[in-house]
C-alpha cells in the first residue's frame, strides 16, 4: 500500500460480571481520558447477566458518543436457548449501532448490514474472511490463536477490510453450557446466585502444583496470563491491521490505553512500555506464545529466546 | 435413527462395517481431520478401497475435514476436498466456512454435513449454514439438552446428527484453544487436543504425576489408577480446594435417552472414537445395533455390558440432561 495508516486503538467488551454502577463508570472513565476510537459493550458471556447493566447502556453510550468514540454492540458468544435467540434476533433487528457477532446465530441473520467479526468466531484464513466480508463484515477482530504469519497472510489479501488483533487482556479460550464458576462454589448454573460477580477479574484456576494457569469467568475459561503484544506493535502496523484490541482487565485501562498509545506513536520504547504495563497490571504474567507460533501462555521477550511464562 | 461410526484404520473401517454401521466416519492421514493422531487415518488409496468395501455393503462413507485452514496453506484442504469427492465419499464433514464455500462452489453435488467443530448451536445459526452452504446435515454440539434438541429439531430443515457415546468434550467443540494454550497444538489448527507429544508422567514420591507440557494435570495416590491428561479432564486447586473443575475423567453415554431422541427427530447417532482399536468399534457398533432395536426391557443389559467398554467405567450424560450445567 502506499501509504500506511497508523492503526487506532479499541476496546472490546467487558467479559467479567461487574456489577452496574462500577461498570458504567468504568465507561465514563473511558469516554472523558482513554485514547481509544472504538468502544465495544455489552454482554457477551453469560445471558443471565444481562439485567446488571442494562440501566446504564444508554448513559454509557451517551458519554462515549458525545467524546467522539464509536460505540458497538457484542452480541452473545453462545446461543443455545430461546430466550437468547430471541435477544439475538432483536440486537440485530433493533440495534441503531453497528453489531459485534460473536456467534453464528447473528452471524445468519445480520447479512447484508454492515457489521463486525468479533475474536470468538473462528476465522483462520483469508477464505473465510473473503466469505464473511461478502456478507457484510466491514471489521474483523481476529481469533487470539492466530499466528502472526496467518494474521499477515490475511489481512495482506483484503487491503479493503479492517483487522483487528486482541492485543491485550486474559485471552477468552473456552466456552460451555456448564458453569464451571458456579460448580467450584459449589453451585449449578441455573441456581448459580450470580457468583461470578465476587471475581471481577477471574476466579484462578491453579494446577495441583500451585501453578498458575488458567482464570474462570462464568461459563467461559480465560488465560491466566495476559497477551501483551508491545515489542510486535510496528509489525502489526506494517502488516496493515487497522485496530489493536485491549480488552478490558480490573485495572486503570486508561491508562492502559495511554500506554500503548505513546508506543504506537514512537514515544516509548516496547522494553519499557512492558515494565510499565506490568505495574499497571500486576495480577498476571504476560504472553504473547500465539503470535510467535508457540503455546499461547509463552512469553516470546522481544530479540530473546523463548521462555515459557508459567 | 442411522448408527455413525468411527475407524482410524482400514481394518477398523471394516470390522465398523461388518458389525452393522449405517455410517462410518474417517478422515485423511494428515491436518485436514480433527484426529490427527500418529498411526492413524487414510491414505487415498486406502480411502478408495474401504469406500468400495463399503458401497459393497449398503454403508455410507463420511470423509471428515473438519479442521480449520491455515491461512496461506488453503490448498492442502481444499485438494483433500477434491480427492474425497472424487473418490465417492457420501458426505464431507466441514467445519471452516472458506472450506465449506469451495465446497459448496466446486462441488454443489457433494453432500455436505456441518461438523460438530463448527459450533452450531441453535436454528438462526444452523439456517445460516443451510441457506450459505447447502449444508444437509448438522452434528450437534455437545452442549444441548434433550429438550433443546427436540425444539431445535423441529425448526430446523436440515438433518441432525447427535453424539451418543464416547469421548466427551467439556467445552463447546470448536471453540476451545486450552490444548494449544499448554502445548501450542489444537483441534481447530492441528487436529489434536492435550496431543501425546506434550505428555509427560513422573513419580514423585508415593505419587504418580501426569503433565500436559509442563502443567500438572493431575496427580494419583499409591493405588489409584493414572489416566490421561486430558487437560479439561484434570484435577486443579481452586480458593485452595482440590477438584476435577470442568469434569470428572468420565465418557458420554445417552443410552437411556434413546427414544426421546428417536421423538426428537434426531436421525442420526455418532460414536466418538476414531483413535480407538477395531475391537473397541466392532464391540460399541454391534451392541449398539442392538439397543436401538430392542425392546425398552432388553436394553439395560445391553446398556450394561457397554458401559464396560467406557473410559474409567464411568460414564455421563452430559449436557443432554439440564443438571449437568
Amino acid at each position: 500500500m502506499e501509504h500506511q495508516q497508523r492503526p487506532c486503538l479499541s476496546l472490546g467488551p467487558v467479559y467479567y460480571l461487574w456489577d452496574g454502577p462500577k461498570w458504567r463508570d468504568f465507561y465514563f472513565r473511558i469516554a472523558d481520558e482513554a485514547p481509544v476510537a472504538h468502544v465495544v459493550i455489552g454482554e457477551t458471556v453469560c445471558s443471565k447477566r444481562e439485567h446488571f447493566i442494562e440501566p446504564h447502556v444508554a448513559d454509557v453510550v451517551e458519554r462515549l458518543e458525545a467524546a467522539g468514540k464509536q460505540v458497538v454492540f457484542s452480541s452473545l458468544a453462545m446461543v443455545t436457548l430461546e430466550r437468547e435467540s430471541q435477544r439475538v434476533r432483536a440486537l440485530v433487528r433493533d440495534s441503531t449501532h453497528p453489531v459485534e457477532v460473536n456467534d453464528l446465530a447473528a452471524l445468519g441473520l445480520i447479512k447484508g448490514k454492515p457489521h463486525s467479526i468479533g475474536p470468538l468466531v473462528n476465522v483462520y484464513n483469508a477464505a473465510t474472511a473473503r466469505l464473511l466480508a461478502g456478507r457484510g463484515a466491514v471489521n474483523i477482530c481476529l481469533p487470539p490463536e492466530l499466528p502472526m504469519r496467518s494474521v499477515r497472510e490475511i489481512a495482506s489479501s483484503m487491503p479493503d477490510v479492517s483487522f483487528e488483533v486482541f492485543a491485550f487482556g486474559r485471552m477468552p479460550l473456552a466456552i460451555s453450557a456448564r458453569c464451571a464458576h458456579a460448580r467450584s462454589k459449589g453451585l449449578v448454573k441455573d441456581n448459580c446466585q450470580f457468583i461470578c460477580g465476587e471475581e471481577p477479574d477471574g476466579l484462578p484456576l491453579r494446577t495441583l502444583d500451585r501453578q498458575s494457569f488458567l482464570v474462570l469467568n462464568g461459563v467461559q475459561t480465560m488465560s491466566h496470563s495476559c497477551v501483551a503484544l508491545v515489542g510486535e506493535l510496528d509489525d502489526l502496523g506494517a502488516a496493515g491491521i487497522a485496530r489493536i484490541r485491549l480488552s478490558p482487565q480490573d485495572c486503570d485501562m486508561v491508562a492502559v490505553a495511554k500506554l500503548y498509545q505513546s508506543v504506537m506513536e514512537g514515544r516509548l520504547g516496547s522494553e519499557e512500555a512492558i515494565d510499565r504495563l506490568q505495574a499497571i497490571y500486576p495480577a498476571a504474567p504476560f504472553s504473547n506464545g500465539f503470535y510467535h507460533q508457540k503455546e499461547g501462555a509463552a512469553w516470546i521477550a522481544k530479540g530473546r529466546t523463548a521462555g515459557l511464562g508459567l | 435413527m442411522e448408527l455413525i461410526c468411527p475407524a482410524g484404520t482400514p481394518s477398523a473401517f471394516r470390522e465398523a462395517v461388518d458389525a452393522g454401521a449405517d455410517a462410518v466416519y474417517c478422515g485423511f492421514r494428515d491436518e485436514t481431520n480433527a484426529r490427527n493422531f500418529p498411526g492413524l487415518n487414510f491414505s487415498r488409496d486406502e480411502l478408495a478401497q474401504s469406500i468400495q468395501y463399503a458401497r459393497k455393503h449398503g454403508v455410507q462413507t463420511f470423509v471428515a475435514l473438519n479442521t480449520f485452514m491455515r491461512a496461506g496453506d488453503e490448498a492442502l484442504w481444499y485438494r483433500a476436498a477434491d480427492d474425497a469427492v472424487r473418490l465417492g465419499a457420501d458426505a464431507v464433514i466441514l467445519a471452516d466456512f472458506g472450506l465449506m464455500a469451495y465446497v459448496a462452489e466446486n462441488h454443489p453435488e457433494q453432500r455436505l454435513h456441518v461438523s460438530v467443530q463448527a459450533s452450531a448451536s441453535n436454528r438462526d445459526a444452523i439456517q445460516f449454514l443451510v441457506e450459505a452452504f447447502n449444508a444437509k446435515r448438522v452434528v450437534l454440539p455437545r452442549i444441548l439438552t434433550t429438550q433443546d434438541i427436540a425444539r431445535l429439531t423441529r425448526q430446523l430443515s436440515c438433518e441432525v446428527e447427535v453424539f451418543a457415546f464416547g469421548g466427551l468434550c467439556v467445552m463447546a467443540e470448536g471453540r476451545c484453544s486450552l490444548s494449544s494454550y499448554a502445548t501450542g497444538k489444537s483441534p481447530n489448527m492441528n487436529g489434536v487436543c492435550s496431543p501425546a507429544s506434550h505428555v509427560k508422567y513422573r513419580e514423585d514420591g508415593e505419587e504418580m504425576v501426569s503433565e500436559l507440557g509442563g502443567y500438572t494435570i493431575n496427580r494419583f495416590g499409591a493405588g489409584e489408577a493414572s489416566g490421561y491428561p486430558t487437560l479439561c479432564k484434570g484435577r486443579f486447586e481452586i480458593d485452595g480446594a482440590e477438584t476435577y473443575a470442568f469434569e470428572d475423567p468420565v465418557s458420554l453415554d445417552i443410552m437411556d435417552h434413546l427414544d426421546q431422541l428417536r421423538d426428537a427427530g434426531v436421525s442420526a447417532l455418532k460414536i466418538e472414537g476414531r483413535q480407538r482399536g477395531k475391537a473397541y468399534v466392532a464391540e460399541v457398533v454391534s451392541i449398539l445395533k442392538k439397543a436401538l432395536s430392542a425392546e425398552p426391557a432388553a436394553r439395560p443389559a445391553l446398556i450394561s455390558r457397554l458401559r464396560l467398554m467406557s473410559e474409567g467405567q464411568r460414564t455421563t450424560s452430559g449436557a443432554f440432561e439440564k443438571r449437568w450445567r
